[in-house]
């Protein structure tokens, strides 16, 4: 039988080359989902991962692909930084609901007038929003030792209650004609986030997402921050030893992680979306949790990350057209980081045969 | 006395190692046989052979005659070989009779089986209530859990690995005339340890480990411990010089210290009142779990207490944050290397950033200088010898010992005013403890206060200036070193404060 050695050193190429096999594999598992589903797997999976860019409305897609990454390397970029100090944060989805229901709320309050500042101010309302509601999970964590996981993750269907009372009532379009839902953001000069250039899918949020990238980049690798996060992610006691104050620590990426993914719902809200609905949340807030990991916690990974995720979820709307449940879709997401996690075990430990001979053993 | 146990030409390899090498070695019955050697030389694994925890490569084994190849330490067990670990595997929760039931197979009922340990305790005086809970117990008490878990099988064999470490010398005492009452009986005993002293007064026949390899056999008694000692490191040793010193003014002055300690099974510091001045060095012995990490941690600043308590030259630094007590001078090189002292999976340059940030302004505007922190790694590895491909490899792949000077050196650089460390050559080869031991004293000598915290007495009395002893969250007066005797340490070790029975409460200025 096989069991399991630890590596002296985590090795660099199962490191690097996890995220391809873990994608090749969800692939070949995935397949197997479509076929037990009376759907040719080929064909299954070339709709998701090459119509979007290459087929017949590749055109139209192609746009989609940057809007639907934005938010997730946004959210996912906060969230790697935090898994860097282990802390996690699964309420993410929660926090864009939150920030995004605070920004449009500014907006709203300011309906109609026409001022350039109102954008502004909206933006600086989403960060906020997001950023108050991570701060729950971080307060009770620091004074009453309160597990984060399960705190921010309650806080997401809290969220989603506030999100639909919002919609149905505080938020609701007075000349909406009673249905739920706010006032359309996207159509209001003074909140409106739309493509930059037209077609591309590039608004306000991808260029908050890409300026993240180096932000976190230049955070976690040159500053002292960066540095204390990672410590206390890699040893609790080394990096008391250092002076780093934990509580701090968990406060400081709670709260940045909650600010981005409250960012992100504001550029949702305000473009893509439009309007503060019932369902709003559209589950990025767990997805980017995926991408955080596909991208190795590295802000590079993650745009690429970011990008192949978004193509799932691009894919996938074409796979439903075709008449593949939603929830196929949203299961091959959940494999894939699944299958990663299964290969990352290799990059710390080797398998070897348990009976094989000495010469065998060298081999390995 | 018939032969009980024959290793012949055991062989372990590991990837870019060979642990063992063609080893051969008999025991007989009743013997007690000393396997001598530094860090690495391969002990441990040979042992874990022996019980069952490692299949050798090659070689064969036969204990009483027949041929032994346990799979398991069960079948270990089984054929009558028992190992005491160095580290202990109890549960702090759990009674004596709980802890001993779990490592058993077909355990007796409670009543019973309490009533055994009773017996045994009493037959081999090492007395144990079964019904302690093992948070509450000395380390020594703990040991004596494990001895009597082992004893219980009856065993022909019994395993020691470095016993003694984490023993008072008259615990040491009382340890040795229960394995001569073992030894006469007829059991043998397998006795791992580097300290040559206690070999030549327990241990009928040696058997010497270098490199994977058995290099030498001896009857300690006829030995010199010098002898052995070469014999085990391959080279003549040097011991570190002590310069005859003038110390300075008090830096180091630590004023009725008490502090509840964090963990439920840690230690309260007491009323502990010492000064250390410019240019000494201060030991502090104890037996583990007394207090010294606790210590260490409130001279750090890891753990704040009230402001007045610790002062670094006058100035009161008891509030302070490991960092802030670093631009004063104080610095500190806890016990654990891994976890503690240095981050085990980041690099040397991580790790030299890790203490060396302040005082070598490896920062600026909170942007780290990784160029400066490369070359301040690159100065500790060169300066303090540590054997590594390169300043980029991770802490964890290095030796104990390499990563001990590592995490001592770092601190050293720094030029520290007032430098504590906790066990500084725990598991540390000769050679290189040796080098660590100088570079304290010339610490000392250069002008700083130095405080080693360690378990090794003979360690304290070779560096140490005065000596004082940390026993259940108390330290007793200091007193000099050189008029000391090993009694006398051990008396003080045993709770007894020192010269005089009347001084817990010290005079804080005494010096």
């Amino acid at each position: 039988m096989f069991r399991l050695e630890a590596r002296p050193q985590p090795s660099k190429l199962w490191i690097g080359i996890s995220p391809i096999l873990a994608v090749l594999a969800t692939m070949v598992a995935g397949g197997f989902l479509f076929a037990a589903l009376g759907k040719d797997p080929f064909i299954s999976i070339r709709m998701i991962f090459w119509d979007p860019l290459f087929g017949e409305f590749a055109s139209y897609y192609r746009g989609q692909l940057l809007t639907k990454a934005g938010p997730l390397i946004l959210i996912a970029l906060g969230l790697s930084i935090g898994f860097r100090a282990g802390i996690w944060n699964i309420g993410a989805e929660g926090q864009y609901i939150m920030g995004a229901l605070c920004g449009a709320a500014i907006g709203l309050a300011m309906y109609p007038l026409d001022a350039w500042y109102i954008f502004p101010l909206m933006v600086l309302g989403g960060a906020l929003g997001g950023w108050a509601w991570a701060m729950i999970p971080a307060i009770l964590r620091n004074r009453f030792g309160t597990n984060e996981i399960l705190v921010s993750l309650m806080l997401v269907y809290v969220a989603e209650k506030i999100l639909a009372a919002a919609a149905l009532g505080l938020l609701k379009n007075p000349e909406g004609r009673g249905f739920p839902g706010s006032r359309n953001l996207a159509n209001w000069a003074s909140s409106a986030n739309p493509d930059l250039i037209a077609g591309t899918g590039m608004h306000w949020g991808v260029v908050a997402a890409f300026i993240a990238v180096i932000g976190s980049y230049v955070l976690m690798q040159r500053h002292l921050i960066g540095f204390q996060i990672n410590l206390t992610g890699q040893s609790p006691r080394a990096a008391m030893f250092a002076g780093v104050v934990p509580a701090k620590v968990v406060a400081f990426t709670l709260g940045l992680s909650g600010a981005l993914a409250g960012l992100a719902g504001l550029f949702e809200v305000t473009g893509p979306a439009g309007q503060i609905s019932i369902d709003f949340g559209s589950g990025y807030g767990f997805t980017a949790i995926i991408v955080a990991f596909l991208g190795r916690l590295n802000p590079f990974g993650i745009l690429l990350a970011g990008l192949l995720l978004a193509l799932t979820y691009i894919g996938g709307n074409v796979a439903e057209q075709e008449g593949l449940p939603a929830a196929a879709i949203q299961a091959f997401q959940g494999m894939l980081l699944f299958f990663l996690l299964a290969f990352d075990l290799l990059s710390n430990f080797r398998i070897r045969l348990a009976h094989s001979s000495v010469s065998k053993k060298e081999a390995v | 006395m018939s032969e009980l146990l024959k290793i012949d030409g055991l062989t372990k390899a590991y990837p870019g190692v060979v642990a063992n090498d063609d080893v051969s070695f008999e025991i007989a019955e009743g013997e007690v046989h000393a396997l001598l050697g530094e860090n690495g030389a391969g002990k441990s694994t040979l042992v874990k052979m022996i019980y069952g925890l490692v299949k050798p490569d090659s070689g064969q084994m036969t204990l009483g005659g027949a041929p032994y190849h346990p799979a398991e330490p069960k079948a270990a067990r089984a054929s009558g070989v028992a190992m005491v670990f160095q580290h202990f595997s109890l549960f702090d929760a759990l009674t004596v009779a709980e802890n001993i039931t779990l490592g058993m197979e077909n355990a007796p009922h409670r009543r019973e089986l309490s009533e055994r340990i009773r017996e045994v305790s009493n037959a081999y005086k090492l007395p144990l209530d079964p019904n302690r809970i093992i948070g509450d117990l000395s380390v020594g008490e703990r040991q004596r859990v494990e001895i009597i878990r082992c004893l219980l099988q009856n065993p022909k064999l019994l395993i020691m690995d470095e016993p003694t470490s984490v023993l008072t010398p008259q615990e040491v005492e009382v340890l040795f005339e229960t394995l001569h009452t073992l030894s006469d009986e007829g059991t043998a005993i397998l006795y791992i340890s580097h300290k040559l002293e206690e070999i030549k007064t327990l241990c009928d026949h040696a058997t010497i480990l270098r490199h994977g390899q058995v290099v030498g056999e001896c009857v300690p008694k006829e030995q010199t411990a010098r002898k052995m000692a070469e014999m085990m490191v391959g080279a003549s040793l040097h011991t570190p010089v002590k310069k005859n010193l003038h110390p300075g003014e008090v830096i180091l002055n630590v004023q009725g210290l008490s502090l509840a300690s964090k963990n439920p099974f840690g230690t309260t510091l007491k009323d502990i009142n010492v000064t250390v001045r410019a240019g000494e060095v201060l030991g502090i012995g104890g037996v583990a779990g007394n207090g010294q990490d606790e210590l260490l941690l409130a001279l750090s600043g890891e753990t704040a207490s009230p402001r007045q308590m610790v002062q670094v030259n006058g100035v009161d630094v008891g509030d302070l944050n490991p960092n802030e007590r670093r631009e004063l001078g104080l610095l500190t090189a806890p016990e654990e290397r891994l976890g503690h002292a240095a981050a085990p999976d980041m690099t040397l340059t991580e790790n030299a950033m890790l203490t060396g940030n302040i005082r070598q302004r490896l920062s600026s505007n909170g942007f780290l200088r990784w160029n400066a922190a490369r070359g301040f790694a690159k100065a500790i590895i060169e300066q303090f010898d540590v054997r590594t491909p390169s300043s980029e490899n991770t802490a964890r792949s290095l030796s104990g010992g390499n990563l001990q000077k590592f995490v001592i050196g770092r601190e050293v650089l720094q030029d520290p005013t007032v430098l504590v460390v906790n066990q500084p050559t725990w598991g540390v080869d000769a050679a290189a403890a040796a080098d660590i031991r100088q570079a304290l004293m010339d610490l000392a000598e250069g002008g700083a206060a130095v405080v080693i915290i360690s378990q090794d007495l003979d360690e304290l009395r070779e560096v140490s200036d005065r000596l004082a002893i940390l026993n259940e969250g108390q330290l007793t007066k200091p007193a000099e070193t050189a008029d000391l005797s090993m009694d006398d340490i051990g008396l003080m070790m045993g709770g007894h404060m020192g010269d005089g029975s009347d001084n817990t409460t010290q005079e804080a200025a005494h010096v």
